[in-house]
């Protein structure tokens, strides 16, 4: 009786040297150290190439699209002459409408550039601007008849070969045969910036207009319009069907096979790959109920199959957060499980809710593969302007400008790709922003 | 009621003295024998709501065996028990708050004034009003102080103007003795209380809506002694107009607010009794090693 308690062996004591401040713990010690050390370099380590990735990217991107938000400008003197415009000189609308401006550009070329005689050097000097500048003319005597007789200076969109030019994408010291632009283009060129008649301005075209096969006339306006309602389609569809669902699943659903079926389902549908909803989009949306291709509508419908399981997931995740210790109370009280919910339950969970709509929309505005798909990707000219009209967006923009061999499209890329990025960072801060400022703690 | 079981009153007081003190080592996880009939007076001359044969499952766990027991007008009933004994599981019975849990099933019968609140036909919500909860850690929703309490009277309809609602949010803050350390601060969160007056908030909470009984499921167990002390003088006063179940782990507190304790055991309900008698002079050994902390 009354003897200490001992092992088997006796009783242990540790050997002085494994002690703490022995020899064997104090190696010990430097082991740990040094591996904690080691172990926080790499966490550094890994931030380090992934800011760096991140930097790069920046600076390939803003390096190579900045230059496209200027955009260069020629001043020629543009005589309207009367017997080009309105032969009759009634000044009727239609036949100013309809007059030949093309000859109007010609001449005006003719009489401010030196040996433009001959079709191939007019033709070399009509290289010089843009084929917009038809239009502009025609906009301006439309707007103004007064003007024809008249002889005024008019700044007119150059070409995009000039403009590449003039911001060192074409190389003037290669041989003529080298390069696309032809010696007598330069030469023209250098009078024009001689006399001050060329000049860069911020290019309003492209954030004006839809796409063109001329770089210089081609803006993100349709594309960024496209987007717009492809969205709108897609968070007025996912957003309630999404939260609905959560709600069920999370408040009311039973635990059973089939909602644990239905659960794995939504988390295996957040990965599948995006195109595989395109195919779906159009098999059911356009084939089937027989939806206009290429609309927003149907890319929005699309983009809603592909969004809904990641809000689902969000918003499950949110009413999760909330603890059950404010259910419990609500129904202490007599509320009824729907009052528990739509009183305290989703208020609480909303913030989160609206954090994972938000990524999910910004995850579905970078999206390009399903819209392939459902002929989101066509060369379209004009900036939609419903739902149903023809449409292209963003991502599916940079996509097909990437695509183009003009030198200009590089830089309109790199341009599209930053207003993208512009759009999706301000997406992102506006969940950290609603997360910080509704996050309720307990 | 079921007059034949009411009138079969559980008495079964034989002697279940311990000869030996070793015999009294309390054992928390051997159940009490098969067939176990509690000890003592389960049932009152004017219950306010009574349990007759209550089992409760969770899945294949047994969680409340055969439990019978009365909850007088007027009184304060201590549930006292070692941890996982059920006895928060049978509270959670009486306002059918264990609906709520997936795989749990009540059989047996429990009343209200004579009504049962498992029959078929019984609105839960109406129930639940009539049966306030508090819960063991302070639960004020994320609203002003005005709002946690209003929010009862509001959903059950039970003012008709502003002016009303406040009269009634005042005399529920002074009932649980909150109304002069909250009044110049109604609009501000509840959660922004210390401990113990989020916890008087969730009573004045309960008793907004006029409940006739209150069950506590803990109610003291995350506060200071001094927020204790507040709250068991409120259950106290609370007593003149609310019949009162609480649940606890300290038994001085059974021994400080209740009149009647009931002992559970791993699901059975071991013994009922006066408070005094309980805890001076327990008639099960179970009881009686609890009690005096002789665990085996």
């Amino acid at each position: 009786m009354n003897k200490p308690t001992t092992t088997a062996r006796g009783v242990y004591t540790i050997p002085e040297e494994r002690r703490i401040g022995g020899k064997a713990h104090l190696a010990l010690v430097t082991r740990r150290n040094a591996a904690e050390r080691r172990f926080r370099a790499y966490g550094i380590a890994a931030l380090g190439l992934s800011l760096l990735f991140l930097v790069t990217l920046f600076v390939t991107i803003i390096g190579n699209g900045a230059s496209a938000f200027r955009q260069t400008y020629v001043k020629l003197d543009v005589n309207f002459a009367a017997d080009v415009l309105d032969p009759d000189g009634k000044r009727d609308p239609a036949t100013l409408g309809s007059a030949n401006y093309l000859t109007l550009v010609r001449n005006t070329l003719r009489s401010q550039l030196p040996d433009t005689e001959g079709r191939a050097a007019l033709r070399e000097a009509q290289g010089l601007i843009s084929s917009a500048a038809n239009y502009q003319l025609r906009e301006m005597v439309l707007a103004d008849p007064l003007l024809v007789g008249q002889t005024r200076p008019v700044w007119v969109l150059a070409s995009a070969l000039v403009d590449a030019t003039l911001k060192g994408g074409i190389d003037r010291n290669l041989p003529e045969s080298d390069r696309k632009i032809s010696d007598r283009q330069l030469g023209w060129l250098d009078k024009l910036a001689a006399e001050g008649r060329i000049e860069r301005r911020f290019n309003s075209v492209l954030f004006t207009a839809g796409d063109s096969r001329e770089p210089e006339q081609a803006g993100i306006w349709g594309a960024v319009m496209g987007s717009f309602y492809t969205m709108v389609v897609t968070l007025a569809l996912s957003f309630p069907i999404g939260v609905a669902a959560a709600i069920y699943l999370e408040e009311f659903a039973p635990r059973n096979r089939w909602t644990d079926l239905i659960e794995v389902n939504i988390n295996n549908l957040a990965a599948v790959p995006s195109i595989v909803y395109g195919l779906l989009g159009l098999a059911v949306f356009i084939n089937w109920f027989g939806l206009p291709r290429s609309a927003p509508l149907v890319g929005g419908l699309v983009l809603t199959l592909m969004t809904l399981p990641v809000i689902i997931i969000a918003s499950r995740a949110a009413l999760t957060s909330v603890p059950p210790s404010i259910r419990e109370a609500a129904l202490g009280m007599g509320a009824s499980k729907m009052q528990t919910v739509t009183h305290h339950v989703l208020p609480l969970a909303l913030p989160g809710m609206l954090t994972g709509a938000i990524i999910g929309m910004s995850r579905a505005l970078g999206e390009t593969a399903p819209l392939l798909m459902i002929g989101m990707v066509a060369f379209i000219v004009d900036v939609p302007t419903g739902f149903t009209s023809h449409a292209t967006v963003l991502p599916v923009q940079i996509y097909l400008w990437a695509d183009s061999p003009e030198r200009a499209f590089v830089e309109r890329t790199s341009a599209a790709i930053l207003v993208l990025l512009g759009f999706m960072v301000a997406m992102n801060a506006l969940a950290v922003i609603l997360r910080k400022r509704f996050e309720r703690r307990w | 009621m079921n007059t034949a079981i009411a009138q079969q009153r559980a008495i079964h007081q034989e002697p279940v003295m311990a000869a030996h003190p070793q015999d009294l080592a309390f054992n928390a996880t051997e159940p009490a024998p098969e067939g176990h009939r509690t000890v003592g007076l389960v049932t009152v001359d004017n219950p306010k709501m009574s349990a007759r044969d209550v089992n409760v499952h969770y899945g294949d766990k047994h969680a409340i065996k055969h439990v019978t027991i009365d909850i007088g007008t007027n009184e304060v009933i201590a549930f006292i028990g070692p941890s996982g004994c059920g006895k928060s599981t049978f509270l959670r019975c009486l306002n059918r708050m264990n609906d709520t849990i997936d795989g749990c099933r009540v059989s047996g019968e429990i009343t209200l004034d004579g009504h049962d609140i498992y029959a078929r036909d019984l609105d839960v919500v109406q129930l639940r009003a009539r049966v306030g909860m508090v819960f063991q850690k302070p639960n004020p929703f994320p609203k002003s102080i005005f709002d946690n309490v209003a929010y009862g009277p509001r959903i059950h309809g039970m003012v008709s103007s502003k002016s009303e609602l406040e009269d009634l949010v005042q005399w529920a803050l002074e009932k649980a003795g909150l109304w002069n350390e909250v009044k110049d601060r109604l609009h501000q969160p509840g959660t922004g209380l210390s401990g113990g007056q989020q916890q008087r908030l969730c009573i004045a909470r309960a008793i907004s809506v006029s409940p006739e009984v209150i069950l506590m499921d803990e109610p003291c167990s995350a506060l200071d002694p001094i927020a204790t002390a507040k709250i068991e003088e409120l259950i106290d006063e609370l007593r003149a107009n609310f019949s009162i179940v609480i649940v606890t782990h300290s038994m001085q507190q059974a021994a400080r607010v209740s009149q009647r304790t009931a002992y559970f055991h791993l699901g059975d309900l071991i013994e009922v009794g006066e408070t005094e008698q309980i805890f001076t002079n327990p008639v099960h050994k179970l009881t009686e090693g609890y009690i005096t902390g002789r665990f085996g």
